[in-house]
């Protein structure tokens, strides 16, 4: 006969995680206490509160998740309302994660969901560590870059370089376009990380600006030529802002004009705002499937309550429904993932002059070097009252700043020079000190 | 109210105003509303659906809480429709939501008629029994039916109706259609007005590739006795025949005419996808007939006739590199000839539905222009009857799966998906639904599947033992991330069918969560 079970919330669930199975993780220890231990520990960060962000709070929210927090720094727009189901009409213009946040914990009662309205850069990269997963739901490559260095940045390797398991970070990311998208598992030193696997997300091809100038051939030359070019030319000084109306209008209008003059057809508003804005078309139903796939895979990760994915989804429904998983693998000299940059210095070396070395190394080109060392901050660029506070250190041996410990790991995030492209990044330093005993042994190794 | 257009501008760049329309004027009836249900119809509220319909007779329970966004605390008890449909109202007062509180499967034996009013039905967690009940109804009433099922790790999702047909499939990739081998009148003088010689550096880099190519495929003819390259030698010395005409090594030009050489080597005509179409029963048109294949019959008359062998021109060429003059010009020779093609189409058009006692302009400009751009890429999709599936399986599809280790577990998965119900409906509950006697149920279940499987017409087969224990230990368990997935399939699937864009899926989507290892099996 059936048992009378009492009533449980997480009906469902239960019989995942309360009942055995073959096809489970290697740590599955299934019971009322994992279920328990999930909703009491398992701290969830998610990463952007738009179309996959409203979903993951969602997802993980009826998951068997209890302590989860989101960051944004949006706020809520009218071109949200056809997939971001947790803002009204009446939320536009209010910070997207206060109200997502709001919304699920009205709707779920015991789930507690903290909100930051703010940069993913505003806050110390402690503030990172302090979870067990984090879930990204973002648009930009730069944002997965700067998380998925954030995550890296706690990963520690022992002296034969391997990874610690304690210190991985793992992060599960989604990511949509139009009816495509991707879910995949990074968990730093044992899959590939978002750097490894950079050249999946090729850069936007730019128009050439002779094409521009001189032979415009098509609605978005026209509109490119309007917005880059002649926009300058006659508000000498006046940046553009994409998100004025009046601007764009202007935009519109300076590309009907040069359309006709060239016979080109084409430019419409619509058009204009996807080509100035570079906007890429989504839809409620992809968001769903690649947040949900993403929502399991932290499920997975939290309890072992079944196999994991092994990397990289991709789902496809433009031509009939194709989904393909890949099992990338990592690239074992990663900047990020890896076990870090190797620095020789000798003792005496100062902060400052370390700080400059960073903007010559060839592996690195980091200019304006925020250094921290084991959670503390050793000089930082800003804001202006930290700048101060550690000025002091410059002038002070790195060595002396590291407690005398001869070989450690470091953090720095500056601006980082590739390909001619500047952006902040975060890289690992892996610093030793010359001629300190215990140290030869690696120089040793390295000569043999 | 904000204005539709910028609510609804992140998918107005895919299906635009037409599709939008579509999915507006739709009506949608959902059976059953737990989160595979609930999360389906949230996808097609937040787009703009015209109307939805819940159908469910169930009270929102404890459990229910736990996987289902859609009701809440102080759902508990009440209708289960209910509380859905006034939480999706929510999301978007343009929808008309409505909710029955019926039970489905009642619905299905005592009021067959009542599904007629629908665009599409949107049918979740039926049991066999029903799904094929449903689906003779809807075949019948031609309305769009769409099963979808979360169990567990597992799913499925599956479309049925007669007949699914695409103008607009939108495909990703597709090759342009330049006609380089095979330029019309037009093409070839302009190109031949065009001197590849001219001394002026700037204008020499400034022709663009398709008049070059035009041209070399004409000097080469002249001399290899008017054939194409074809060998991968000859390929390649076309290529270098190219590239010895560059005036620099900066031509941008004549770089893109080399990456661009292949469109030369493709043959001409038809492909056999569209073969296959002009050659379908359905283009032998009678009164029944569809617009869709009223056109492919006309379309099927201009390849044989005006057409040589061709389609009608896609009147769209791509950007490359090129003064303005000359890329405007050839755009206008590929728009005119496209316009000429399509004039003889709709004269064709206009004739066979005056054959057929119809009006001859009951098929609108804009929808036959369309076809004509779209001619090449022009989709057919027919489902089997699901009791025509469940009954007489493809067994050699059947035994390609079993034995294929990429589709081993999902086709395991969809033996089990139907075990399941045939257990059900055996013992009145699914195997490992309760907590007691899992070992039994396990093992009943084996059982069953292995019968299933010889009624199928597949004996000596074993099923792998870890995935009918997963089976039960799933225990029919709505997963809310589960029926996220799953109800995100449906949606999108429910979205291409009333646009008619892009390209259903065929056969049965077998979700599975364990490692993503989904398939699309065609049975």
């Amino acid at each position: 006969m059936a048992d009378a079970a009492p009533p449980s919330k997480s009906r469902d669930l239960d019989k995942l995680l309360l009942r055995p199975g073959n096809l489970v993780g290697p740590t599955f220890d299934p019971g009322v206490q994992l279920r328990d231990d999930l909703q009491e520990y398992a701290r969830v960060l998610v990463v952007g509160a738009g179309g996959l962000g409203c979903e993951l709070l969602k997802d993980l929210a009826l998951s068997g998740f209890k302590n989860l927090e989101v960051i944004d720094m949006d706020r809520i727009e009218v071109t949200n309302l056809n997939r971001q189901f947790l803002f009204r009409l009446e939320d536009v213009g209010k910070p997207k994660a206060e109200v997502a946040a709001k919304r699920v914990m009205e709707r779920i009662s015991g789930v507690n969901i903290v909100p930051h309205f703010c940069r993913i850069e505003d806050k110390d990269i402690r503030f990172y560590n302090d979870f067990n997963i984090i879930a990204l739901g973002l648009d930009s490559i730069e944002a997965r870059s700067y998380i998925n260095a954030v995550a890296c940045s706690f990963l520690e390797y022992d002296s034969d370089d391997n990874p610690q398991e304690e210190t991985m970070k793992p992060m599960v990311d989604g990511g949509t376009e139009g009816f495509k998208g991707h879910a995949r598992v990074i968990v730093p030193g044992v899959t590939p990380c978002f750097e490894c696997t950079i050249w999946l997300f090729p850069p936007q091809v730019k128009f050439p600006l002779c094409t521009l100038a001189e032979t415009p051939r098509n609605a978005a030359h026209c509109i490119e030529y309007a917005h880059l070019i002649k926009w300058d030319e006659v508000h000498s000084g006046k940046a553009f802002d994409p998100d004025n109306p009046d601007h764009m209008k202007w935009v519109y209008d300076e590309a009907v004009k040069r359309a006709e003059l060239f016979g080109i057809p084409g430019v419409t508003y619509s058009l204009t705002q996807g080509v100035v804005k570079n906007i890429i078309p989504a839809i409620a139903s992809t968001n769903a499937i690649i947040s949900a796939a993403c929502t399991l895979e932290t499920l997975k990760i939290a309890s072992g309550c079944s196999k994991t994915l092994s990397n990289y989804l991709t789902y496809n429904g433009v031509e009939g429904l194709h989904t393909k998983v890949t099992e990338f693998v990592k690239d074992e000299n990663c900047l990020v993932c890896g076990p870090g940059v190797l620095i020789e210095l000798d003792t005496t070396v100062t902060l400052e002059k370390f700080i400059d070395l960073l903007g010559e190394h060839p592996k690195l080109l980091m200019t304006k070097a925020s250094i921290t060392y084991r959670g503390k901050n050793l000089y930082m660029q800003a804001p202006p009252v930290l700048e101060e506070m550690t000025r002091s250190n410059l002038e002070v041996p790195l060595y002396d700043l590291m407690d005398k410990i001869p070989k450690d790991v470091l953090h720095a995030t500056g601006t980082i020079d590739k390909d001619g492209k500047r952006s902040s990044g975060l890289r690992k330093l892996r610093v030793v000190f010359k001629g300190i005993d215990g140290v030869t042994d690696m120089d040793m190794a390295g000569g043999a | 109210m904000a204005e539709p257009k910028t609510k609804y501008d992140r998918q107005l760049r895919i299906w635009g105003e037409q599709g939008q329309a579509a999915l507006e004027k739709a009506s949608i009836c959902l059976l059953n509303c737990g989160p595979t249900g609930s999360e389906t119809l949230k996808n097609l509220v937040l787009g703009g659906v015209g109307s939805i319909t819940i159908v469910d007779g169930s009270k929102v329970e404890f459990g229910d809480l736990g996987n289902n966004f859609m009701v809440d605390d102080s759902s508990l008890g009440q209708s289960k429709a209910k509380c859905v449909c006034s939480f999706l109202q929510e999301l978007n007062d343009a929808v008309k939501a409505k909710f029955i509180e019926e039970h489905p499967e009642a619905l299905i034996d005592t009021n067959p008629s009542f599904f007629s009013q629908f665009t599409l039905v949107v049918a979740t967690q039926l049991v066999e029994e029903a799904m094929v009940k449903l689906d003779r109804i809807c075949r019948q009433e031609n309305v769009m039916l769409i099963f979808a099922r979360s169990y567990g790790l597992t799913g499925l999702v599956r479309i049925s109706m007669k007949e699914h047909t695409v103008i607009e499939s939108k495909p990703d990739h597709f090759l342009d259609d330049l006609r380089l081998n095979n330029p019309w009148p037009e093409l070839r003088g302009f190109s031949q007005a065009i001197d590849l010689n001219v001394q002026d550096p700037v204008a020499h880099k400034h022709i663009p590739y398709v008049v070059i190519l035009v041209k070399m495929v004409d000097e080469w003819k002249i001399s290899h006795g008017g054939t194409l390259p074809s060998t991968r030698e000859e390929k390649r010395e076309f290529k270098e025949l190219l590239k010895s005409r560059m005036a620099a090594m900066d031509e941008e030009n004549y770089k893109e005419a080399i990456d661009a050489s292949f469109k030369v080597f493709t043959p001409q005509g038809i492909s056999s996808d569209l073969q296959q179409i002009i050659n379908d029963n359905c283009a032998e048109i009678g009164t029944g007939s569809s617009d869709f294949w009223v056109m492919v019959a006309a379309l099927k008359e201009f390849i044989a006739n005006e057409g040589g062998g061709e389609v009608p021109l896609e009147g769209s060429i791509p950007d490359m590199t090129s003064s303005t003059e000359h890329y405007v010009n050839l755009q206008k020779i590929y728009q005119t000839k496209s316009e000429a093609d399509y004039h003889v189409i709709e004269e064709r058009v206009r004739n066979i539905l005056k054959k057929i006692g119809r009006d001859p302009h009951s098929i609108p400009k804009a929808t036959i222009k369309s076809f004509c751009k779209n001619a090449r890429k022009l989709k057919v999709c027919r489902y089997r009857s699901i009791e025509e599936e469940y009954n007489n399986p493809s067994l050699t599809e059947l035994q390609k799966y079993l034995t294929d280790e990429d589709y081993s577990v999902s086709v395991v998965f969809y033996i089990l998906l139907r075990a399941v119900d045939r257990y059900a409906a055996n013992f009145n509950h699914f195997p490992g639904q309760f907590d007691g006697g899992l070992d039994e149920d396990i093992s009943r279940l084996k059982t069953t599947a292995v019968c299933l499987l010889n009624d199928m017409g597949c004996t000596g087969l074993t099923l792998t033992e870890d995935l009918i224990n997963e089976m039960c230990r799933f225990g029919a368990a709505e997963l809310h991330a589960v029926a996220a997935v799953i109800g995100g399939i449906a949606s999108q699937e429910v979205i291409k069918l009333i646009t008619k864009q892009f390209v259903p899926m065929c056969g049965t989507f077998i979700f599975n969560a364990i490692d993503h290892k989904s398939q699309l099996l065609t049975l």
